[in-house]
């Protein structure tokens, strides 16, 4: 690794052209421009994977939605919209403040690169908390798909003070698909979170070391667009999951 | 330490940089305008899924979902001012997605063909 330095001209191609050394510079490159080139291409290439791996949760969704809508209705309406609603704007919120940071490496401003680190960090842990207590109200429910789950809510909705259809018992077992996709998706979302915040925390602690204010961007660059996609992420299970099955209540 | 702009005229034979990748910095202001959009959307999204729109409820929760993820692609995670290796690249993976999706609904859906 230290090594891998790029001093050298590459006469052979043209003589004219100097490389400059910066220590980022590794010398497979011939510019620096395509060294920050093929880092993109890659990081794009690992988050494809990552729409495929999530893609196939949402299409586990779409189609048991279909097949049980009734249950699915009923299961996502005991979701809190505000609750979601906050975390999206939570999660926007890190997100913008991972983009100013990705600027003020750009521009090379250490300390707005640290606060801006410290803020999605910040963001991400608010998020992760609302998320917390959303999965303790399903616990003491016991809308955890299980051995314990209780579908008397569902058969029931009116012993519960819900204006809801009772469901048949059959249809009311299923609200457990439901309740399995949601701790799937939203559960793979946070661990990406979780780890994104891991490396938050060592990307932050580089950045205060000056790691990235004399023009090395990629690693805060190409984690920001690892931020982002678990963002999209986010704004696609909101509506899905908390939005749409919202027949009109009030 | 001189630092040389790779332009297409002092590489004739388009080595140094041969995707054309021209590195630009978006500004604060673009990503305010990108935020404040996002949040506006979030609002017509929860708004609107309160409102009994029957079938067109999942269509307009998703169409701002796809909207949503389409700015922040192009301009958080600065995919407009890429090269276009890496438009094609996400294009064609999204492509790709799209293709699956739709070859495994086909199975499910002919599954049961003319057993009901």
């Amino acid at each position: 690794m230290d090594s891998a330095i790029a001093t050298t001209d590459h006469a052979d191609v043209h003589a004219e052209h100097d490389h400059v050394a910066l220590p980022q510079h590794r010398h497979h490159f011939e510019t620096e421009e395509q060294q920050r080139e093929a880092g993109s291409f890659g990081m794009w290439l690992f988050l494809l994977t990552e729409i495929m791996f999530f893609g196939g949760l949402f299409f586990a969704y779409l189609l048991y939605r279909n097949w049980y809508y009734p249950a699915f209705a009923a299961a996502s309406n005991q979701l809190s919209v505000p609750l979601g609603a906050f975390n999206t704007v939570v999660l926007i919120s890190s997100g913008f403040c991972m983009a100013v940071g990705v600027w003020a490496a750009e521009m090379r401003r250490k300390s707005l690169l640290v606060l801006m680190l410290v803020l999605t960090t910040f963001f991400g842990l608010i998020f992760l908390g609302v998320k917390y207590d959303e999965y303790h109200e399903k616990y003491e429910l016991h809308h955890i798909p299980g051995d314990s789950f209780n579908i008397s809510m569902f058969t029931n909705p009116a012993g519960y003070g819900i204006k809801e259809e009772p469901l048949a018992p059959d249809m009311a077992q299923k609200t457990q698909i439901f309740f399995f996709l949601y701790f799937a998706m939203t559960g793979m979302h946070a661990v990406h979170m979780i780890i994104g915040i891991v490396l938050l925390f060592w990307l932050t602690w580089r950045a205060h070391r000056g790691d990235f204010s004399s023009g090395y961007v990629a690693p805060i660059e190409n984690f920001g667009l690892y931020w982002h996609f678990v963002d999209i992420v986010w704004l696609f299970l909101f509506p899905l999951l908390y939005l749409i099955n919202r027949h009109p209540l009030h | 330490m001189a630092h040389e702009i790779h332009t297409d005229a002092n590489d004739p034979s388009n080595v140094t940089n041969p995707e054309h990748a021209q590195h630009h910095i978006v500004t604060p202001l673009q990503y305010t305008y990108v935020f404040a959009t996002l949040l506006l959307f979030t609002g017509i999204t929860v708004g609107a899924a309160y409102v009994d729109l029957n079938w067109a409820n999942p269509v307009i929760a998703l169409g701002i979902a796809c909207f949503k993820a389409c700015i922040v692609i192009l301009f958080f995670m600065h995919a407009a001012y890429q090269s276009r290796l890496i438009k094609m690249t996400i294009g064609a993976g999204f492509f790709l997605f799209i293709v699956l999706i739709t070859m495994t609904l086909t199975d499910y859906i002919s599954r049961a063909w003319g057993m009901w």
